[in-house]
């Protein structure tokens, strides 16, 4: 008679009491199971270092995905863990950090430029190039009839305070800079990021 | 940080106050419990609440919010009264000895130069005592009775004991036995770090605070010391970058500013911030403005930058107001004065205080432009989310503009750490959709701008004309441009004052030593030089080795300025050069130059027997005791009450109205009639976030919303008595701006205080959830918040406010 016996059942047979490995002296012996052949799942994974985008720890993170980038293939990023070379973070993420994937992934994420009309009460979808040319047109009616030149007192200011702005503190030091040179050559005034509260 | 995370580990004694690492830098108070474990390290924390970070604390002291001037006050107090600070550090490396103007003086809580009208102050008298050639006079005894030394003593002889237990409601011996651990790290061989967050920036006096603690700091000789310094542990991930790039309305990079008004000449202008030592031969780093400011220049706008134009002087705009911070621009807009806004990664519908004057702000503009890789509830203004957000569509004009943006795993860049950390990662994959770069979708809107001052022309059109724009695909400036371009290059070649050439044209510059003034180069942000030099981009450098074991691992990434870990390090070491202690050392003369395990804070060969100043960037070359010009309150700490407190006066000064409060803040007439009063509302409440959640993004995250998936606030057991509130019903929270609706968390970590004679109950709100994302909907936290800041900043004083608590 031949037993035939599953993982499972071979693992519980071990925890009801007898030892397993004298089970297998006696010539019980589990199928070979499924998933032992599977491979890990990062197998292949491309592997690009990073860094946590929430706190000013800046833990090392290591992003796993998929794909080669070749033209009619799609890249998918599947895994992000904590870099075990970093000497401040060693490896670690804390909560915020270890759901990295599900804020990359996250239904809200944004995929088109919309507007929303005044009055209206939707988005509507619109090209970039619609998106450009009209913001462009705002700013710059607006700059043109609201710049100033010179103050009450005659001094030049040459300063625009009627559109402001607001950058980010989780933007990239090459973005911020980009911002940055943009609005004073613009001669925007009122303008600041999260550092300001 | 003027220290980093990992030299935590070298403190002997941590001070956690105005800040919960455990839960919002999680991983970085690893640091801390390194400390604890392997360098016999203490941690003690002060807060209104027994936080996570209490809960592995060595001890845990209890305090009303927006009191710690008066806590750490107490302590400079002790530490002078009881001789317990380092006597030769603070003779030699702080303005202790300096002598102070005669006419300087301090009266029922104000300074002397106070206009009450203005609610500013003249600061002419808080200056020192000059001789002819402009120096500070000086009295090595620290004898003069206006030596800034015995100034300070007098100023905090206030300060007892009795009276701070009275205002922070404390336990007395709580105060003192948390004063007696700070006082033990005048020795030496021992160090003290600050580790502070918002809960120090976040009240009308959240400078001063912090000058506090650095004052307390320079008494105890741990500045520039390993295990030292104070250090702001920064709230998200590119804050320090963003702040050292200057994205401040009265900033430009690298701590430049942008000239006011009535500075309407550039020799003026440099002169003003070019400060000469004040202190015969000390180094004065700021002399060289005018060498950072024209690189910039140079950067900005090319060749149409010369010496013949000042440099487009007149191209930059100026400060017609003091500050066009947020308060001040939604007050505007509030007003209606604003037309247009743009909102880069920031949401200030559910971030600034007094949502409902937000709202109504946003609905009066003509157009908003939202720039954001997720949904936001800026972006939602408009839309009627019901009881949490209650507008009518119909009745809001305001054009409003969604773009897509790439998140970080989808772009290459930099980002600082609180450690001044550059650090550059690659882009993993790609966006979603037809989601831009940011800097694609800023050049987007620029290049189009271009075009139509090109075709239209229009208001004062040349700086928009000339702006350098030197990037092949000018449509998309790459990261790795831009990175090249704020470290700066030559554009002819540069030589030093010997005529021996030091830097080719056309090079990238090694550090800002090399900056010139007269247009031969160009840097975006000054003390980013070094960055990205010849030898190529120093910020991907992943060398994690530590040679000396002192966890200053100089081979990763590259930290500003210069790749120094430890700011002020030659304070590390005696004036003569030797270390204080061996265990604290970190750069000491070798009898040639300075050297160490970090990169020397110092000109390289300046020699102890020149005994200039470890703090280089101050006219005296020493920490300042004494903030002469610099802070709009008062050269010293005072404790003053936040704007809305829950007791009659400030206890320091009850006889004294206008030093209730800040005088020196500046409160809108609408939002001073705003304020609630305490009888109407009697608790104090603070504002923090927690470990699980991240703002309002991670709203959006499933496992953060399973994590944390409601909105609650936290109650201590004797409010919740009074109240006839259980752990788990529904409450609401009212202040006079709004209110919230929230699950009541009964908690012991809530202790009501004794504070003046009155018993104050202290409510906690987080302040995540809104009415977007994956977690359950809720009202926004700043429904509740008082539109009124910092004197200095205008950071909104979100940590201290009133409340009323009903049970639902």
């Amino acid at each position: 008679m031949t037993l035939r016996v599953s993982r499972r059942q071979f693992f519980k047979l071990g925890a009801a009491g007898m030892a397993t490995s004298s089970m297998a002296m006696m010539g019980f012996a589990p199928e070979p199971a499924v998933a032992s052949i599977r491979h890990f799942k990062l197998t292949g994974a491309k592997i690009t270092r990073s860094n946590c985008t929430y706190c000013s720890v800046g833990c090392g993170v290591l992003i796993y995905a998929r794909g080669d980038a070749a033209i009619n293939n799609v890249d998918d990023i599947y895994h992000v863990e904590g870099d075990p070379d970093h000497p401040v973070s060693r490896g670690s993420l804390c909560p915020k950090g270890a759901g990295l994937l599900d804020y990359i992934r996250s239904d809200s994420r944004l995929r088109y430029p919309q507007v929303r009309e005044a009055g209206s009460n939707q988005w509507q979808r619109i090209s970039w190039d619609e998106a450009f040319t009209r913001i462009a047109r705002h700013m710059k009616d607006d700059r043109d009839a609201n710049f100033v030149t010179q103050d009450d007192e005659g001094n030049t200011v040459n300063h625009w305070t009627t559109t402001g702005m607001l950058a980010a503190s989780a933007s990239t030091n090459e973005t911020a800079y980009c911002t940055h040179k943009i609005a004073r050559g613009l001669g925007m005034v009122a303008f600041d990021n999260q550092a300001r509260v | 940080m003027t220290n980093h995370w990992v030299d935590i580990r070298n403190a002997d004694l941590i001070i956690g106050m105005g800040g919960n690492p455990a839960e919002a830098h999680p991983v970085g108070f690893r640091w801390v419990m390194e400390a604890r474990e392997h360098n016999d390290a203490r941690l003690v924390v002060v807060d209104p609440r027994f936080t996570r970070t209490a809960a592995v604390a060595d001890y845990f002291a209890e305090i009303r919010t927006g009191t710690d001037i008066a806590f750490l006050g107490g302590l400079i107090h002790y530490l002078i009264e009881s001789g317990r600070f380092q006597r030769d550090y603070v003779l030699a490396y702080t303005d202790a000895s300096l002598i102070v103007r005669e006419e300087f003086g301090f009266e029922d809580g104000l300074f002397t130069g106070y206009d009450a009208d203005s609610g500013e102050y003249e600061m002419e008298s808080w200056q020192y005592e000059y001789d002819d050639e402009g120096h500070a006079l000086r009295d090595e005894t620290l004898e003069h009775p206006r030596c800034v030394f015995q100034l300070m003593r007098q100023h905090f002889s206030r300060y007892t004991l009795d009276v701070v237990s009275s205002v922070c409601g404390t336990p007395r011996d709580k105060i003192q036995h948390v004063w007696d651990m700070a006082a033990e790290t005048a020795a030496p061989d021992k160090t003290m770090t600050f580790l502070y967050a918002l809960g120090w920036t976040q009240h009308s006096i959240g400078s001063q605070i912090i000058r506090t603690a650095a004052m307390v700091q320079l008494l105890l000789g741990n500045m520039g010391m390993r295990g030292g310094g104070v250090n702001a542990l920064r709230g998200h991930s590119n804050i320090q970058g963003l702040t050292d790039l200057g994205l401040l309305s009265d900033q430009l990079p690298g701590y430049l500013t942008l000239p006011d008004a009535d500075e309407q000449e550039y020799e003026d202008f440099i002169l003003e911030r070019a400060r000469p030592p004040l202190v015969p031969g000390e180094v004065s780093y700021w002399r060289y403005y005018e060498r950072f400011h024209v690189s910039l220049m140079k950067a900005w706008y090319g060749d149409a930058a010369s010496e013949d134009n000042d440099w487009c002087y007149d191209w930059l705009p100026k400060m017609g107001e003091d500050l066009y911070d947020i308060l001040h621009t939604f007050e505007r807009m509030h007003q209606g004065e604003i037309t247009g806004y743009l909102c880069q990664g920031f949401n200030p519908l559910a971030a600034f205080p007094h949502k409902a004057k937000v709202t109504e702000a946003l609905s009066r503009l003509k157009f908003l432009v939202v720039i954001d890789p997720l949904r936001t509830e800026t972006a939602e203004f408009w839309m009627n989310h019901g009881e949490y957000h209650d507008v009518d569509p119909a009745a809001i004009d305001t054009e409003v503009f969604r773009l897509p943006t790439t998140a970080f795993a989808e772009e290459d860049g930099t980002i600082v750490n609180s450690s001044r950390w550059l650090q550059w990662f690659w882009q993993a994959g790609p966006p979603p959709g037809e989601a831009k770069p940011d800097t694609a979708i800023l050049a987007g809107i620029f290049l189009r701008l271009q075009r139509l001052y090109q075709e239209e022309g229009g208001a004062f059109p040349d700086p928009i004309l000339n702006l350098h724009w030197p990037y092949r695909r000018p449509e998309e400036p790459t990261p790795e441009e831009l990175a090249r371009e704020y470290n700066g290059w030559a554009l002819e070649d540069v030589f030093d004052e010997n005529r021996n050439l030091v830097v080719r044209a056309g090079e990238q510059l090694e550090d800002f030593g090399f900056l010139r003034a007269d247009g031969s180069t160009a840097c975006g942000c000054w003390i980013f030089a070094g960055c990205w030099t010849e030898a190529g981009n120093q910020m991907i450098r992943r060398d994690n080795s530590d040679p000396y074991g002192t966890g200053q691992t100089l081979g990763w990434a590259w930290s500003w300025p210069g790749n120094r870990r430890i700011l002020y390090n030659r304070a590390s070491a005696r004036p003569d050069g030797t270390p204080w202690a061996a265990t604290k050392a970190v750069v000491w003369w070798d009898g040639e130059r300075w050297v160490g395990n970090d990169v020397p804070d110092f000109p390289e060969d300046s020699t102890p027997g020149m005994t200039q100043g470890p703090f280089l960037m101050n006219q005296t070359g020493r920490g300042q005791l004494f903030a002469r010009d610099r802070m709009n309150e008062g050269p010293f700490p005072e404790h003053y009450e936040p704007f809305e407190t829950p007791i009659a006066s400030n206890p320091l000064h009850p006889d004294s109205p206008l030093a209730k409060n800040n005088p020196a803040a500046r409160v809108f007439p609408q939002d001073r009639e705003n304020f609630g009063t305490f009888e109407e509302f009697p608790h104090a409440a603070t504002s923090y976030r927690l470990t699980e959640h991240f703002h309002y993004w991670t709203m959006h995250n499933r496992l953060n919303a399973i994590t944390q998936p409601e909105k609650f606030v936290e109650i201590g057991e004797a409010l919740a008595r009074e109240l006839g509130i259980e752990k788990g019903d529904r409450v609401r929270v009212s202040s006079k701006r709004g209110h919230i609706d929230a699950v009541a968390v009964v908690t012991k970590r809530i202790r009501s205080l004794q504070v003046a004679g009155h018993t104050v109950h202290q409510v906690g709100i987080p302040l995540h959830w809104g009415f977007l994302g994956e977690t359950r909907k809720a009202h926004l936290t700043n429904t509740l918040t008082p539109s009124v800041g910092d004197a200095n900043t205008q950071t909104p004083e979100y940590k201290s406010f009133l409340v009323r608590v009903d049970k639902l």
